[in-house]
């Protein structure tokens, strides 16, 4: 037997389906919790924000046009929340100075390439990323949308789509090289 | 400098759709012209490796993350109840209401209705292959009342399908057995089934309605004048 499609779980959900609500969140929160907490990077905050983020989704269900995937419209909801909930709590930001700081404690690349291999450096490196390469890489490379989704979720043109991943990926590389990996590439 | 090295290979189109590649997200056509791309150029294939190793290390890294807890699910019902009470109302969206309506129908529902469907085109069809094809009667005369078609000749038998039989399983059904829906689903899901198109002794009519009752897609089967 099929699973009900997203889609018609929405439209049970406008008609006050409590039902119909559990299972979406069933299906989609983890994703949407993982995506949260990439950006937010507190536990707490983030499963704070999915039962915000489903409490929009139940609210305002009946306004759902089918533009778009439903799992792109709630990871735009998400989107949307986070970045309100991070403006609200700067302070706990981890941004780009940050990140240097704690780069500035960390081993020598040589010695840190020798504790792990390349798969959690790489791994590390992707948590160094700033909040805005974060998006794009988990977008598209976890969360499996396409250059229209990222720019529907992300409010930007698709151009930009491509560029935005295009440099994530480059501030990736040189981090790794940092870390005493070279790819060889850009 | 390297700079302008480094947006010489941002203008290759090609290359910033490698990520989509790997993901598997790209259009038909672009994922094409992509392939034909790596099989030409070993460097871009080299780069692509290094793409399909970020892809699975992000895939690693955000499923480390683990899950909310279910107070998550607590809250947000509790949310919900708090929220005041709603009239139901229909979403405006024509497309989930169709979903919707099909999503409710069970398989044998479905299964029966498309035949339902397909012999009605088919009658229709037959009937306009008729008026266009038939030749033009001249002079003819004929009264409102006269008859016009032949009601059908041949035997015919009554019979019920079995809930799990598929459009398929009744398709070949009708095929092995040379059976044709002359009518249904009528009330009880019922179609009377022509198995013969001329008419046959009784004893050999029991022995066709026989040999079907030992078909396991078929519920029920009883012959008809």
């Amino acid at each position: 037997m099929q699973p009900t499609s997203d889609e018609v779980l929405i439209g049970r959900i406008a008609n006050g389906d409590r039902l119909a609500m559990q299972v979406l969140f069933a299906r989609h929160h983890v994703r949407v919790y993982r995506f949260v907490l990439r950006l937010v990077r507190n536990e707490a905050t983030a499963e704070d924000l999915i039962s915000e983020v489903f409490l929009d989704v139940w609210r305002q269900a009946g306004k759902f046009e089918s533009r778009s995937a439903v799992s792109t419209w709630i990871l735009g909801i998400a989107r949307f929340k986070a970045l309100t909930a991070l403006r609200k709590r700067a302070e706990e930001e981890l941004d780009d100075e940050t990140a240097d700081a704690i780069e500035d404690h960390a081993d020598d690349p040589e010695i840190a390439l020798a504790k792990k291999d390349t798969g959690s450096v790489l791994r590390e490196c992707l948590t160094r990323l700033s909040a805005e390469h974060r998006e794009v890489i988990d977008l598209v490379y976890y969360h499996e949308k396409s250059v229209e989704e990222v720019a529907a979720i992300v409010g930007i043109p698709e151009a930009t789509v491509k560029t935005r991943m295009f440099y994530a990926r480059r501030k990736l590389s040189e981090l790794l090289k940092e870390r005493g990996i070279d790819r060889g590439w850009p | 400098m390297n700079t302008r090295k480094e947006d010489a290979s941002l203008d290759s189109d090609i290359e910033v759709l490698l990520p989509w590649h790997a993901a598997g997200t790209l259009g038909r056509r672009d994922a094409q012209r992509v392939e034909d791309a790596l099989a030409r150029d070993p460097e871009l294939a080299r780069r692509y490796a290094l793409v399909r190793e970020e892809l699975g290390e992000t895939i690693r890294l955000n499923e480390s993350l683990g899950a909310p807890s279910t107070r998550a699910l607590e809250r947000l019902f509790a949310k919900i109840d708090a929220e005041p009470a709603r009239r139901p109302a229909r979403a405006l969206n024509i497309g989930a209401r169709i979903a919707e309506f099909f999503a409710g129908l069970a398989p044998r529902t479905l299964a029966l209705s498309a035949i339902a469907a397909a012999v009605a085109i088919l009658l229709q069809a037959g009937f306009i292959a008729h008026v266009v094809l038939s030749p033009p009667t001249i002079g003819g005369y004929s009264t409102a009342s006269a008859p016009t078609t032949n009601p059908g000749t041949g035997e015919f038998t009554l019979v019920r399908f079995a809930p799990q039989a598929s459009m398929d399983d009744i398709s070949k059904f009708l095929a092995a057995n040379k059976l044709q829906i002359a009518a249904g689903p009528m009330a009880g899901g019922l179609y009377r089934l022509r198995v013969a198109d001329t008419r046959l002794p009784r004893s050999e009519v029991d022995r066709i309605v026989e040999r079907l009752r030992d078909d396991k897609l078929v519920s029920f089967i009883a012959a008809t004048d």
